[in-house]
């Protein structure tokens, strides 16, 4: 058997253990995650995240502490405590427990009603730089970005100036995927046949880890990319040079790429069609074809040939 | 002939799928031969297989989920394992193959274990507790077991002959849709939720059936235990949710098999109808285990704080709010598919909601506790670390649910952390309390207490250790279902988690030594009185375990905590209240129709996801034959003689009468 009073020593070093480790959480966030931002929008998100974390510790530690206390307090052995066999009612304690969770609430919504209007992933960022425009395209397995005024579009890398708001629209050409970058802020689903769209900035130059961020198949661990902060001057060196090499993306070549493929390495076109983005999200481009066979398939023909 | 199923189906070239379908395979023959050489085939088929007795039902159920809680748990190994080793390298797990196993995990543990040990708990608890002797359709509730049955083995069928879907637990269009997943994986996922969807649904409609018509006299709605009122609540959504999860997939059906085009890309097909649609299904669901599992605590902590619940008209309240709100929020599952700031704002204030009576609900056991006389034993424990757990879960569920921050934690770690939170911390923790408290009463003897300690402290810790970095790395940007990655500052929380799994399976070790321990010393540990844990409501009034018709003589209820009245009268009176008139009992004869249903269901169901369409009309045939036989029978019931009804209910009462003349007060 085991004793009571171990078992609550036990338990308070499992409570202190776990703080420790949310504590870290927290510290280790701020190297690299979402709650260390790099921009106005993930700024913003951390901010009502941890506005809404606070105010929830502020009821969920005392609870916390006092099921541990009661059960401590009230154990079995300890007869020196009191035993009200019959209490099971109280009028003001009944109003106390619905009413902290629902002021808890009321706060908490306040912020949520606010916060999903003010972060809205589509509303335009305030800045008086115009915004950039890119078109993403989420492909089996990588991503196409494509600039429009520029011309230009790479694939798995995506290079913006800092310093001014960039104004994605998002579509897939083949099954769902959300456009992650966790440093700068909000994510967002893209979907064949719909268009999506995102705000999003960075505030400082750097290199920032992008993600697929909804699982799409075999090669979804692949679809990650690097997202490239770079000053103003360096973006214009880029397209200029981006404009003077790799291939033009017309219709044939949009093809290629819609076939399924991994690991494919960054490029970038020197040219692109103009309103393709538009063609691939209005389906005049057709989504992807998929795999094309099975595995068992695939098996079959892989012995044959063997 | 045999449609799309040649030799190719059986994975003769991966070593890893090949060995563990060899180990299924060859873990059912070993029983099977077992059990056909040790003569009990007669026995099981008898008594159980083709038992209608909702004690008998509720055992096969939780049985079931603790086989395949076993199965889904080797997929957790695998898919920790893979992550800590797959930093800047492949893993062993090939992508194809991982993608299964994390589908098959979630798949499992959501609709093979939580669903059936929840609907098992409910299916022996509710009609002991509302002193009643069976469910209101006894046969009915054999057929959902075994379709639920069914459809568990359709799963593990999959791992040997064929794939599994790689699509995750909820099969997302259009990547599930004949185009991207051309395999039978997603035939197996869909055909194996149809069945024992329909299972559960059929078993939904019987339990809630029994709530609403079958109480005993005197069982008001306001005197039934809190546990029946979480079971009506819970069985209330099944019935309104389940035919959202089975129309939603058969418009999948149809687009995988008939050409439609309701999720596909093309042809005017949307997903996010999909998405939509799932998750009206999807968000009710999480409350359909989490209520009965809050039912269970409400039981344990009253029970082992020596006290009422406290306040019991505001747990009814809660519970049933819950079951309403659980039905408008499911948007939130998609917050970042921007849908705006009204939409997004009203489905998270309305999320919120949802945590005031969860809140009311938690804080009422706390006040429970005040003032009683706490008892730590084991379903004790699984209560305060589940109260411990549960409200960290439940906050970063709050959390989840501000949309700007699920703007960032949709799809992370984050979420994989919280929901395995409060599935863990809630669902799991709640089906081992009740596990623990209610074995006695199923089969007369207590588990072994020492080793059920153990395997608590095991699965806390190990539930810290597994899952707090994973709500580190949703902070720090890792999203789910990745088998390689490349990040550095990953792969540490990584490796605590792995180490955390590895805790965790300390304690199932634990938990299958103490069945086994507890069952070969069962003499030792048997509790004649049938009330072992000094219990407060109908079911510890009966003998443990308790006879096929449950009561010898139908309670008379005369106030909440019915049975706590009868034994504080007894203890008054330091005497048994005088004996009944006893009367033959009627109770319904066995009928192996659930058992043949099932089989045919699961030959309709293999022979669907290889197109082999002989197969199909010949099991609809068996399958409407074994219906007609079972409509024609002309006897359904037998009689239980008095004598038999008086000699258990005597030798019952003089354990009992025995024990109170030893108890101190």
């Amino acid at each position: 058997m085991m004793r009571a009073d171990s078992l609550v020593s036990i338990r308070s070093r499992v409570l202190c253990s776990s703080t420790l480790v949310l504590a870290g959480a927290v510290l280790s966030g701020c190297a690299g995650g979402v709650l260390d931002p790099a921009g106005p929008v993930g700024a913003g998100d951390r901010i009502i995240l941890l506005d809404a974390l606070a105010i929830m510790l502020a009821i969920v530690v005392p609870t916390i502490v006092c099921t541990l206390l009661f059960a401590w307090r009230y154990r079995a052995t300890n007869r020196r405590a009191a035993y009200s066999p019959q209490w099971a009612y109280s009028g003001r304690l009944e109003l106390l427990v619905w009413a902290i969770p629902a002021f808890v609430v009321l706060f908490l919504g306040g912020i949520a009603w606010v916060g999903s209007h003010d972060l809205d992933p589509a509303k335009p960022l305030a800045s008086r730089q115009v915004p950039l425009e890119v078109d993403v395209v989420s492909l089996d397995w990588k991503w196409l970005f494509i600039y429009p005024a520029q011309h230009i579009a790479s694939i798995n890398r995506l290079v913006v100036p800092a310093g001014t708001p960039v104004h994605f629209r998002l579509t897939s050409a083949t099954v769902m995927n959300v456009f992650f970058v966790p440093r700068l802020g909000s994510e967002i689903y893209t979907m064949n046949g719909m268009i999506t769209e995102l705000y999003l900035e960075a505030d400082r130059p750097g290199s920032y880890l992008g993600l697929g961020a909804h699982f799409s198949g075999d090669g979804f661990s692949d679809m990650s990319f690097d997202t490239q902060a770079v000053s103003s001057g360096e973006f214009s060196q880029w397209v200029a040079a981006a404009r003077t090499q790799g291939p033009v993306l017309d219709e044939a070549a949009y093809r290629t790429l819609l076939r399924q493929s991994s690991h494919v390495p960054p490029c970038t076109y020197r040219a692109v069609v103009p309103g393709l983005f538009e063609a691939i999200a209005s389906q005049r481009l057709p989504p992807g074809q998929g795999p094309g066979v099975t595995r068992l398939e695939r098996h079959t023909t892989a012995t044959k040939e063997g | 002939m045999l449609g799309k199923l040649t030799w190719q189906a059986i994975p003769f070239d991966q070593p890893i799928p090949l060995f563990a379908g060899a180990v299924v395979v060859l873990g059912i023959v070993a029983v099977l031969a077992w059990v056909v050489l040790k003569g009990y085939l007669p026995y099981l088929w008898r008594e159980w297989i083709t038992s209608v007795d909702h004690k008998r039902i509720g055992v096969m159920y939780c049985l079931l989920a603790m086989v395949m809680l076993l199965r889904g748990f080797m997929d957790a190994l695998m898919m920790r394992s893979q992550q800590a080793l797959a930093f800047h390298a492949a893993g062993y797990l090939p992508p194809d193959h991982y993608d299964q196993i994390f589908s098959a995990h979630g798949t499992i543990m959501i609709f093979f274990v939580a669903m059936p040990f929840m609907i098992g708990l409910m299916n022996y608890v509710v009609p002991l507790q509302l002193g009643v002797r069976d469910v209101a359709f006894p046969t009915l509730n054999s057929v959902a077991f075994w379709l639920t049955a069914a459809g568990a083995l359709l799963v593990n069928i999959s791992l040997v002959v064929g794939e599994f879907a790689r699509t995750g637990w909820l099969p997302f269009p259009p990547l599930s849709e004949l185009r991207y997943s051309p395999g039978v994986g997603v035939d197996y996922y869909l055909w194996s939720i149809q069945i024992s969807g329909i299972g559960t649904l059929i078993g939904g409609i019987n339990i809630l059936t029994t709530i609403l018509k079958t109480r005993a006299p005197g069982m008001r709605y306001m005197r039934m235990p809190v546990f029946c009122w979480t079971a009506l609540a819970a069985n209330l959504l099944i019935v309104a949710a389940f035919p959202i999860l089975t129309a939603t997939l058969a418009m999948l059906l149809l687009d995988r098999y008939l050409d439609f085009h309701f999720f596909t890309n093309t042809a005017g097909g949307n997903m996010m109808m999909f998405v939509n649609l799932i998750w009206a299904w999807g968000h009710p669901e999480v409350y359909i285990l989490i209520l009965p599992a809050f039912g269970v605590f409400s039981e344990v902590v009253s029970t082992f704080s020596g006290k009422p619940l406290f306040g019991y008209r505001s747990m009814v309240a809660a519970t049933m709010a819950i079951c309403l709100l659980s039905f408008m929020v499911w948007l939130h599952h998609f917050f970042t598919m921007g849908a705006g700031g009204d939409v997004n704002g009203f489905f998270g204030v309305a999320t919120m909601i949802i945590a005031v009576p969860t809140g009311v609900k938690i804080f009422n056991w706390l006040f429970t506790m005040y003032r009683g006389r706490v008892r730590f034993e084991t379903p004790m424990l699984w209560a305060i670390g589940f109260m411990v757990t549960f409200v960290i879960g439940g906050m970063t569920g709050v959390l989840l649910a501000v949309p700007p921050a699920d703007f960032m934690l949709h799809n992370s770690l984050f979420l994989v952390a919280h929901f395995h939170n409060v599935i863990i911390g809630g669902v799991l923790f709640g089906a081992f309390a009740g596990y623990t408290f209610w074995f006695p009463k199923a089969f007369g003897f207590k588990l072994d207490e020492r080793l059920g300690k153990a395997a608590f402290w095991c699965w806390l810790v190990g539930f810290y250790v597994a899952f707090m970095p994973l709500y580190v790395l949703g902070l720090e940007g890792m999203t789910r279902r990745l088998q390689h990655y490349d990040e550095p500052q990953w792969h540490p929380w990584l490796l605590v988690a792995a180490a955390g799994a590895l805790i965790i399976l300390c304690g199932i070790v634990l938990q299958v030594v103490q069945l086994r321990v507890s069952i070969r010393s069962r003499h030792r540990r048997t509790d004649a009185t049938g009330d072992v844990w000094d219990g407060r409501n109908l079911e510890w009034a009966t003998p443990s375990p308790p006879p096929l018709f449950n009561f010898a003589v139908m309670p008379n209820v005369k106030g909440e905590e019915p049975y706590w009245g009868i034994k504080s009268k007894a203890r008054e009176a330091m005497r048994l209240s005088a004996e009944p008139a006893y009367e033959p009992i009627e109770v319904p004869r066995n009928s192996p129709t659930g058992f043949i249903t099932a089989f045919f269901a699961v030959v309709v169901g293999f022979a669907l996801i290889w197109h082999i369409w002989w197969m199909v009309i010949l099991g609809l045939i068996g399958a409407y034959a074994t219906f007609v036989v079972f409509a024609w029978r002309d006897v359904a019931e037998q009689i239980i003689p008095r004598e038999e009804v008086a000699r258990i209910d005597r030798a019952n009462r003089a354990a009992r009468a025995l024990a109170l003349e030893e108890s101190p007060t």
